[in-house]
């Protein structure tokens, strides 16, 4: 309750009648346009309840006389982007890859699909820029399993390998270990002579051991030299890139238990212009060949 | 000013906006400002003239660049990214120098404050000179302080509808001109011009043009001083950059009071030089009343100095009982002392040394400015590539930015581990120590470069690693600090 109101000597204004330590405040009247601004934002706001969406209805909420909602716009702006990149994609969809090399415009566009492509389909499992993991073959080094230049690429992509499509690559290494093909001592020997490769032999006596149990049992696959048979998709031992590990442990492991990696096959899950674009994204991590 | 002013008699003053038991909210209370003559409104009309000159006229000015590049001399290009002003052309990496004459626009205000008191407020705001452009109007159309007053008591008639629609037209208009001008400095001129009149501006353009226009009419012609009292929070602190040496537009009340009605030919002893005529609170855009001393609502114009020097020179007493002067030497005056004014004082040689320091900062930064930059983005994924051999790569995307206006070679190198060498896509794809690359007249080129270095040069899971870029012709380099990573 206001205790003691006084007029101001100056203005003329009465003050509010409280005082805070001798301090005391004079009442001055609002502006009435300022009033005026105030009901014209509630009406305002009034009228986006009506045509936006608003309140909370128990487990519903009042859409709004407008049908305005999120999930619609994104929905109609992704259709109108599919739309605006039809023309390109159906001219991707119907060059070859080597035409879509050649020309500047469809690459850009490639490229650029492509790593989107790559990043919502094939990064869970190769990496952000295809920097690979232990067992993920990393796309941007010069090595390939099965081949580089953007044929391959495509087939790899299209039909994955070791998937259950009719079509996929194929091959098995065999169990060398668990099987008994070998005993834990020549894997030992096969080891260090797979090592003396990149000149990492610890024991060359072993290695030298290695190297005919290697001839008989790992070149039909890998090479005599160990250069590896892309036909197979045999991986090259003779370089520093290592898929699992090139470690000795690690190769003895290999060795032991074989390695089996599956890629899905992508034909089917992404169209064809899609598939184009990320081989040719692909080829261009700094690798294809 | 409470020792000075105690001993001076003065009574309850009334202002204009005189209190009594109000209602919460209050109608504007109308204010009628009279047509004045003197120094201070003429200096007030040609500030007016030089500023709205200024902004009306600038955009059209023209400056030649050259062909593909736009010939109006102040332009802020914002699609391209430019900002054009004169010969200086600002790249948005140079929006610092924005910054910079913002800081210099905020200091010399203050400096002029301290010094004068509030002559932005009075003689130079935006709001300021439209209103008094608009009142100058009012006035052209409905006629002065008294006619207007009648006319708006007058029920509405056909003459009255007539006044006021064609006031409130040329306002309209003067309003359209201004928010005309205001996108002139974002488009080129005549090309807008042009737009604007055969109706195919841009939908931004065309709402742009309408908030100019409605908001300098409702500001100018509508609230007008109200945004002065209850808007602007410039005029809220003003104040505290006052000191007793600010020059501000006072009432020399222990020479006015006391005031009163003056007979002529009666003595003017036991009395003040006021004789209550009211013309300062019938000037005064604000509808103050400036005997009651210092006010937040006084804009510091000077009219009421004007209006009164008029009346003092008509009954032969001395001139500024209203003047602009400082409390220091309005105390000294009124003791009768010799006033003393100090112009160099700790707050006007502080904001006057950082004036000239940050305009310094700013004129060597344009002098020596370099016209080309290198931006360089590491790969964030794969860090690093092993390859066959053994060796490491790393991926970047180097941005080169060429600020002239001519296609430009430059000679891209590295600084880092031994026998490091680079490719860049497109370009050149065999690795070598440099490329050449080349970039288009004023852009920026873009390219993926790939730089290799031999296991054993690598010892480090991340190595310094830095981006040369030289201008074959000229020389200039620019350099580009990042990493190179390893395992």
């Amino acid at each position: 309750m206001p205790t003691k109101i006084e007029k101001d000597a100056v203005s003329g204004t009465e003050t509010t009648g409280h005082e805070w330590d001798g301090i005391k405040e004079l009442d001055t009247p609002l502006p009435r346009w300022w009033l005026y601004v105030f009901f014209a934002c509630i009406v305002f706001a009034v009228g986006y309840w009506i045509l936006y969406p608003s309140w909370p209805t128990g487990r519903g909420y009042l859409p709004g006389v407008l049908g305005y909602s999120q999930r619609v716009t994104i929905g109609q702006d992704l259709a109108a982007a599919r739309a605006a990149q039809a023309g390109m994609r159906g001219r991707i969809e119907k060059a070859s890859l080597a035409e879509i090399v050649a020309s500047p415009e469809l690459l850009a566009f490639a490229i650029a699909g492509g790593g989107a492509t790559f990043a919502d389909n094939c990064a869970p499992c190769h990496g952000a820029g295809g920097a690979g993991a232990r067992g993920f073959p990393n796309l941007a080094d010069d090595d390939w399993l099965w081949g580089g230049d953007l044929e391959t690429i495509f087939q790899t992509v299209r039909y994955g390998i070791r998937s259950d499509n009719e079509e996929t690559r194929q091959s098995d290494m065999p169990r060398f270990g668990l099987d008994g093909i070998l005993t834990a001592a020549e894997i030992d020997a096969v080891a260090e002579y797979v090592l003396s490769f990149s000149g990492r032999a610890d024991d060359p006596a072993a290695a030298q051991r290695g190297a005919a149990i290697f001839a008989d049992n790992c070149a039909a696959c890998h090479g005599d030299n160990g250069e590896g048979n892309r036909e197979l998709g045999a991986p090259r031992l003779n370089d520093q890139i290592w898929l699992y590990g090139g470690d000795k442990k690690t190769i003895v492991e290999t060795d032991t238990r074989a390695r089996r990696g599956v890629m899905p096959a992508w034909i089917g899950r992404l169209d064809e212009a899609a598939l184009k674009m990320v081989t040719v994204y692909v080829h261009s991590l700094g690798g294809g060949e | 000013m409470n020792e000075a002013t105690s001993s001076i008699p003065i009574d309850d003053a009334v202002s204009t906006k005189a209190g009594g038991k109000r209602p919460l909210y209050a109608p504007r209370v109308a204010v009628y400002p009279k047509r004045v003559t003197g120094s201070l409104r003429r200096l007030k009309w040609v500030v007016l003239a030089a500023l709205l000159g200024v902004y009306y006229i600038v955009p059209w000015l023209r400056w030649d660049r050259g062909p593909g590049a736009p010939d109006q001399a102040v332009l802020i290009d914002l699609p391209h990214r430019r900002a054009y002003f004169f010969f200086v052309e600002i790249w948005p990496q140079e929006v610092y120098y924005l910054t910079g004459i913002l800081i210099l626009a905020a200091i010399a205000l203050f400096f002029a404050t301290a010094l004068a008191g509030r002559v932005w407020c009075g003689f130079a705001c935006p709001q300021t000179v439209w209103t008094d452009l608009f009142m100058w109007v009012e006035r052209l159309i409905e006629g002065d302080r008294n006619a207007r007053i009648r006319l708006d008591r007058q029920p509405l008639s056909l003459a009255k509808a007539g006044k006021k629609v064609a006031k409130h037209a040329i306002w309209l208009v003067i309003g359209f001109l201004t928010g005309g001008a205001w996108i002139m400095y974002f488009n080129d001129a005549p090309t807008v011009v042009h737009q604007v009149l055969t109706l195919q501006a841009s939908s931004t353009v065309t709402a742009f043009l309408g908030l100019f226009t409605a908001t300098t009419y409702v500001m100018a012609g509508w609230a007008r001083e109200q945004v002065c009292t209850y808007m602007c929070p410039y005029a809220r602190f003003q104040a505290a950059m006052f000191d007793e040496d600010t020059l501000i537009v006072t009432y020399e009340g222990w020479r006015g009071e006391p005031r009163g009605r003056h007979r002529k030919g009666e003595s003017w002893e036991g009395r003040g030089h006021c004789i209550d005529c009211k013309q300062c609170v019938a000037v005064c855009p604000m509808g103050i009343d400036i005997r009651d001393g210092t006010q937040m609502e006084c804009i510091g114009c000077g009219l009421c100095i004007d209006a009164c020097n008029g009346v003092m020179e008509k009954l032969a007493l001395p001139k500024n009982l209203i003047t602009f002067d400082t409390e220091a030497a309005q105390e000294a005056r009124a003791a009768g002392k010799p006033p003393r004014y100090r112009l160099f004082r700790p707050r006007t040689i502080v904001y006057g040394l950082l004036m000239v320091i940050v305009a310094g900062a700013m004129l060597w930064g344009l002098a020596f400015r370099s016209s080309v930059g290198v931006n360089v983005l590491h790969d964030r994924s794969p860090l690093y590539v092993v390859l066959s051999d053994g060796s490491l790569r790393n991926g970047y995307t180097v941005k080169i930015l060429n600020m002239t206006r001519r296609p430009r070679t430059f000679t891209l190198g590295v600084r880092g581990p031994a026998g490091a060498r680079l490719s860049v896509i497109g370009v050149a794809e065999a690795a070598g120590a440099t490329v050449a690359l080349a970039v288009k007249p004023d852009s920026v080129g873009s390219y993926r470069v790939y730089v290799r270095a031999p296991r054993a040069a690598v010892t480090a899971a991340s190595s310094p690693l830095a981006f040369v870029v030289t201008d074959e012709a000229s020389g200039e380099t620019d350099l580009y600090d990042t990493v190179f990573r390893g395992p």
